[in-house]
């Protein structure tokens, strides 16, 4: 009862705290500090960190700002206070006109982070204690096998892992193992692609695919797996294009500003459509390095967080001058076979673009584009083409003001006129319109003949664009005062005004966000919950941490280890707090149902693209190639065509359609339907944590989805041909692969009746159905019943749970 | 205490097995014990009129002056350009500012006891007018078929907000044990907005539209593997339920008790897919009626009695998508085989449910995101037949029916050439302020909070138009 008391009494005064921060905070600092902060101190009265000027004004504070009187009431400029405010700082003075211990007048996110105490497990300890409260054993071996191969590479461990780690193996070693393993950076990347918002394809109506979007989550993989310094890391994908004599590398990594969508409908406002691209690029980088919601300023000076509307287009004021663009990005092994085929295909193509006349139509072409962009109006079917063209091509402006061309624009714009313009000249002269379409199809043909060389999506900086002007209200077309870029003013200031300043300012060791805004997210990942729950918002309406000297710590030891993720990494997964059992406490329901004191770990749902690698790994039906293109499993026919135009999903074929999740294709208005029903995000804007459901359509999806029957053949298959003969040994097997454990004896019933019903139920039509090519030596109808376990485990929500 | 409470019965009912648990009952959907089932019924701010909601989404912008809005002054201006004052604030998407004025080629007349004007392509329609409230002062921000398709079903110009039926299974859950809440039903070509007009946004993934197709399985995955008849998918899903329930003993953690349930739902919903599919009880008459037996209207009119049978099984919110109204070109064509396809099913619908005593409290609506412009656009010049009308999203119609909407009756005015609103602008926020009143919300109300911000439907406006209420 005691404990309970104390508890409650100390998440009063937790509330109180988040009441002032939240509610009394902001108005001190938007109305008050300017007179009575530390600038100047009118009256000697200081509203921006505790002291007894503050005690000795509060019986007066009332009286001031509710007054009626012009002069006497404060503030002295403007509108009063209004009724939410003032009831707040009454609550607060009522209560005692108590500073929160800690808070310094600025927001504590504001504050420089500093180092205290012994690490995550003293502090988590510290905690505990005080609330009463002994943490839960460590799990078990092979559930922490389980959990910490997971959680590093995003597959389970083999029965053969599993079963060295039990028999008294090293779980440092295993740690080490798994950090060293190629999977770690598959399973960051997918966590940094939620942030980027990645997709393989454009949004919005014509959502066409970005065939080389790839690249850059290849680049985001192979920065994991080399352990690129945070800081490093950042500034390449913000500003990689700006580093001096940048490498293509470098520049690929850039690729995280071409992740906003591209409205490419017929008819589409670019100068809109451009600010929009504009606007999320600001909103990403203040989610993902400082952990703001900067868009509410877009409009109007943010309600609660510091932010002016000015600040907001300071940091878009940073982006102003990029430009899309493309280049060669090869991987490795692409480019010997590539080159060395290139002088041939050269040469073919431009015999094709001799003998239909390409180039010189092309030119006629370009002329009309021209003719129309300068003179709208006089020719209605030239207007529309140009309409059409502006909308598909990224580089349009550059491409119709310019006398000269890149080979490269040049080259896509021959493409264009020949893929898709029809152009106005087409209708009357069919002659040409077929002998284009023929050269079409054989230039596709010829295309088909040279071996792949990546490309990427970049950003370069662009003189054309101009300055930024601050828009009032938000919108686009009402052009205020121009703004210089900059950082936020809440923060530290110096930042450079070119992207690599912003990307700069962001890790320098003055920002007290981006580490734990980082180090926040890291935890989250490793126990299903940050120690800030509202990982995307640290502001002021954000929750408050739970352990915030805990997150300090790790935010300076993240920097002081040269912003190592793996480092930070294995400190995580090495402290005694990782290691609990995840395990309910009935001890715990009522104190902490929602385990914010961390005296135990959490169980949590695998994420949709772990839950296909899970089933194709048991299978062994895996394909664990690393990076490259991305692939289209199959999918039911009506999903893609969902979309506009009715489009047509490709399927690959082969072994590659059995890679891991994170590379399949993501089609941003129609996605492949496990993405889409086990919670990942939509791509439309950052993703700092994903939500976790339990629908019936993932239940049918499991149940009934070819590809996870598939999974249940090849499974069964595995365990026949595996495990010796006899039913209890096969379920034991069967356990080992898919749980990482042996069944109890009561699962071991269970499945063993089980069985006994598939026998009585199976007739050798339906057995042949479920088990089209038993292995040598299985009966039909036991292999069958095999794959009927195999279904009952893939389902399990063991199976789909990290715990 | 009380979610505590909750969770304990929870325990105790699930110890007892499945068949015990009495879902609606058990769970007030607050806390954490809503996880187990987030689409249990809820009730409203207040009592709303309708229960249940068909959006009837005429995708890419059915020809309002062709359709619902006469407009005989177009005659006087036709070849002529606009006048500047009228068109220089005008954003046009593929027309430039001075195409010349294009006359309806339909006949309106009046019908009904309200005396509605309405065009001859949408003879069935028209014989609804005194059930519909026909809206002819609709106005939107967007002139992009996404932008605007998404302001019309999310509120925002942008992708990423959940969708309006996502918004009523969050407010009001659903009465559907074996069904989802919200479900998408569709007919013609893709639409621009694909999957994301229907979207859960930042709102748990469950409330997102579940999409019953055409062809294949009716629901994605519903049928069981082949070679797996219903009786082995009950044995297999008993195992899976009981090795769960025995984890659930195991690690107390009551997610898995959410996903036993889920898969419950599943079977159920497998169950009585096929039901819901059988028309063969449906007389000969309502199948005319929906315009089943007649090849043109066939998918459609398959689509509304769809429709009506889910609402009858207490699914929330059904959209109906039909696409595609986007008349550039062709514009008589088109638009005569647009309504044959939706003209007879749409009054079909509206007359079922009527005679059923289901309209009173099923809000139906028919629209799209924008509506066209008085002004030709024609790409093909040597071609008279290939005129069409570019996007228009100052001023267009929807209408709406049942579910607390007064019908026999016109809200809102353009002028003499449909360009402005000259009375009663429903902007599309408007509207779905009273979509929402109608179900018994206020707009301002019914927030998410996400992004340090609580979100609602409407963004940052939107007002009930009294005039569309009962």
């Amino acid at each position: 009862m005691f404990s309970f008391a104390v508890l409650v009494l100390s998440s009063m005064f937790a509330a109180q705290d988040a009441g002032f921060e939240r509610d009394v905070l902001p108005v001190f600092a938007k109305r008050c500090q300017g007179c009575h902060g530390a600038q100047q101190q009118m009256s000697g009265l200081r509203l921006d960190q505790a002291g007894e000027s503050i005690v000795k004004a509060a019986p007066k504070l009332m009286a001031r700002i509710t007054s009626e009187k012009k002069g006497f009431r404060m503030p002295p400029i403007g509108e009063p206070l209004d009724a939410k405010d003032t009831a707040a700082i009454r609550e607060w003075v009522e209560a005692g006109a108590k500073w929160p211990a800690g808070s310094g007048g600025k927001h504590w996110a504001f504050e420089a982070p500093v180092k205290r105490g012994a690490g995550i497990d003293a502090w988590i300890l510290a905690k505990l204690k005080v609330e009463g409260v002994t943490p839960s054993e460590e799990a078990d071996r092979r559930t922490l096998i389980r959990r910490v191969t997971l959680d590093l590479t995003g597959l389970a461990p083999t029965p053969a892992d599993v079963a060295s780690f039990v028999n008294d193996g090293s779980y440092e070693r295993v740690v080490d193992r798994l950090l060293a393993s190629p999977h770690f950076g598959e399973r960051w990347a997918r966590y940094w692609l939620d942030l980027a918002h990645y997709a393989d394809s454009d949004g919005y109506e014509k959502d066409l695919s970005r065939p080389h979007a790839w690249r850059y989550r290849h680049w985001v993989i192979d920065a994991f797996n080399r352990d690129m310094p945070f800081d490093q890391f950042t500034i390449e994908q913000l500003a990689g294009d700006l580093l001096p004599g940048s490498t293509v590398d470098q520049k690929v990594a850039t690729g995280f500003l071409r992740c906003v969508l591209t409205n490419r409908e017929g008819g589409v406002d670019r100068a809109e459509a451009r600010f929009e691209q504009l606007v999320n690029r600001t909103a990403t980088a203040s989610t993902v390095w400082l952990g703001l919601t900067v868009g509410c300023a877009q409009c109007h000076n943010h309600k609660y967080d510091p932010i002016s509307q000015k600040d907001y287009y300071r940091m878009m004021a940073f982006f102003e001058k990029g430009e899309d663009a493309e280049i060669d990005a090869p991987i490795g092994g692409e480019s010997g076979p590539f080159y060395g085929a290139l002088r041939g295909y050269r040469e073919q193509r431009e015999a094709l673009y001799a003998r239909y006349q390409i180039k010189q139509r092309a030119l006629v072409f370009e002329k009309g584009l021209k003719e129309a962009y300068r003179n709208p109006g006089r020719d209605l079917e030239w207007d529309f083409a140009l309409t059409a063209y502006k909308a598909l091509a990224d580089r349009y402006e550059k491409f119709l003001t310019e006398a000269a061309h890149t080979s490269r624009d040049q080259e896509s714009f021959y493409r264009y006129f020949v893929n898709g313009s029809a152009s106005p000249d087409f209708r009357k002269d069919k002659p040409q319109a077929d002998e284009v379409k023929e050269a079409k199809g054989k230039l596709a043909d010829l295309d088909k003949t040279l071996p792949p060389f990546g490309q990427a999506m970049v950003i370069e900086e662009d003189a054309r664009h101009g300055q930024t002007h601050l828009r009032i209200r938000g919108d686009y077309k009402t052009f205020g005062e121009v703004v210089e870029p900059g950082g936020l003013s809440v923060l530290p200031a110096g930042a450079a005004r070119d992207r690599l300043g912003l990307a700069k300012w962001l890790v320098s060791r003055e920002n007290p966000l981006t580490a734990r805004v980082a180090m926040n997210r890291l935890w989250q990942e490793l126990f299903g919950r940050g120690l800030v729950k509202t990982s995307e918002d640290f502001g002021l309406v954000g929750d408050r941490p739970t352990h915030p000297e805990l997150l300090d710590w790790l935010a300076v030891e993240f920097m002081h280890r040269g912003w190592s993720w793996k480092q930070m990494v294995r400190v995580v997964v090495m402290s005694d707090a990782y290691k609990r059992s995840s395990k309910v406490r009935k001890d715990l329901e009522t104190k902490d149902p929602e385990n914010v004191l961390l005296a135990r770990q959490n169980r949590l749902r695998l994420s949709a693209e772990l839950i296909r690698d899970g089933a194709l790994q048991a299978s062994e039906l895996l394909n664990v190639a690393i990076g490259g293109r991305s692939i289209r499993p199959p999918q039911p026919k009506g999903v893609a065509e969902l979309g506009y135009g009715s489009p047509k999903w490709d399927e690959t074929k082969g072994a590659e359609r059995y890679r891991r999740g994170l590379y399949v294709h993501y089609q941003r208005t129609t996605p492949y339907p496990l993405l889409a029903s086990f919670d990942a995000p939509d791509t439309s804007i950052a993703c700092s944590r994903r939500r976790t459901s339990n629908t019936a359509l993932q239940a049918l999806n499991l149940l009934n989805d070819p590809v996870f029957f598939e999974a249940a053949q090849s499974l069964a298959a595995r365990v026949l041909r595996e495990a010796p003969a006899g039913l209890a040994q096969r379920i034991e097997h069967a356990y080992a692969i898919c749980l990482s454990r042996p069944p109890t004896a009561r699962e071991s019933e269970r499945l063993t009746a089980l069985y006994t019903q598939y026998l009585a139920k199976l007739d050798d039509a339906t057995a042949a159905e479920w088990m089209p090519a038993p292995p040598d030596g299985v009966p039909l109808r036991e292999a069958a019943a095999w794959v009927g376990i195999s279904r009952v485990l893939l389902n399990l929500d063991e199976f789909i749970t990290r715990e | 205490m009380h979610r505590i409470q909750t969770r304990r019965s929870f325990f105790r009912s699930a110890g007892l097995g499945l068949e015990t648990m009495a879902l609606g009952s058990l769970l007030a959907g607050e806390g954490r014990a809503a996880a187990v089932d987030p689409l249990a019924a809820k009730k409203p701010h207040f009592a709303g009129k309708a229960k249940s909601v068909i959006f009837l989404f005429m995708e890419g912008a059915p020809s309002q002056m062709d359709l619902f809005d006469p407009k005989p002054a177009l005659l006087k201006w036709q070849g002529k350009p606009l006048p500047e004052s009228l068109i220089n604030q005008t954003k046009l998407a593929f027309i430039k500012k001075d195409a010349t004025v294009l006359p309806s080629s339909r006949v309106f007349k009046p019908y009904g006891q309200c005396g509605m004007e309405l065009s001859d392509y949408i003879p069935n329609i028209a014989s609804c007018a005194d059930d519909i409230c026909l809206v002819r002062s609709m106005n939107t921000d967007a002139f992009n078929h996404h932008p605007g398709q998404l302001l019309l079903m999310t509120g925002f110009m942008q992708a990423g907000r959940p969708s309006l039926g996502s918004w009523v299974t969050y407010g009001l859950g659903s009465e559907s044990k074996n069904l989802p809440g919200f479900v998408v039903l569709s007919s013609g070509a893709g639409t621009s907005g694909g999957a994301t007009n229907f979207g859960s946004g930042f709102l748990p993934s469950v409330h997102q539209g579940t999409m019953f197709r055409n062809a294949g399985d009716p629901i994605l995955y519903l049928s069981n593997p082949k070679g797996v008849s219903q009786d082995l998918q009950r044995t297999t899903l008993d195992a899976i339920r009981d090795l769960n329930q025995d984890r659930l003993a195991e690690t107390g953690d009551e997610e898995i008790a959410a996903r036993i349930n889920s898969y419950e739902l599943a079977f159920r919903m497998q169950m009585s897919g096929p039901d819901l599919l059988d028309f063969s009880k449906e007389s000969k008459d309502t199948l005319d009626l929906y315009g089943i037996n007649n090849e043109k209207s066939k998918t459609f009119g398959t689509n509304c009695l769809l429709a009506r049978r889910m609402v009858e099984r207490g699914v929330r919110y059904v959209m109906l998508m039909h696409a595609s109204w986007d008349q550039h070109t062709y514009l008589n064509r088109d638009l005569k085989k647009n309504c044959d396809i939706t003209d007879g099913p749409t009054a079909g619908l509206i007359k079922d449910l009527k005679q059923r005593g289901l309209l009173d409290s099923t809000l139906v609506v028919w629209g799209g995101e924008f509506g066209r412009t008085p002004m030709v656009e024609q790409r093909i010049t040597s071609d008279p037949e290939n005129m069409g009308r570019d996007h228009h999203p100052i001023a267009y119609s929807m209408f709406l029916a049942g579910g607390g909407i007064k019908g026999g009756q016109v809200v809102g005015k353009t002028d003499e050439l449909g360009f402005n609103i000259v009375e009663d602008k429903v902007h599309v926020h408007d509207l779905q302020a009273t979509l929402l009143h109608c179900l018994g919300f206020d707009h301002e109300r019914l927030t998410y909070h996400y992004m340090g911000r609580d979100f609602r439907l409407t963004d940052v406006a939107g007002k009930v138009v009294a005039k569309l209420l009962l």
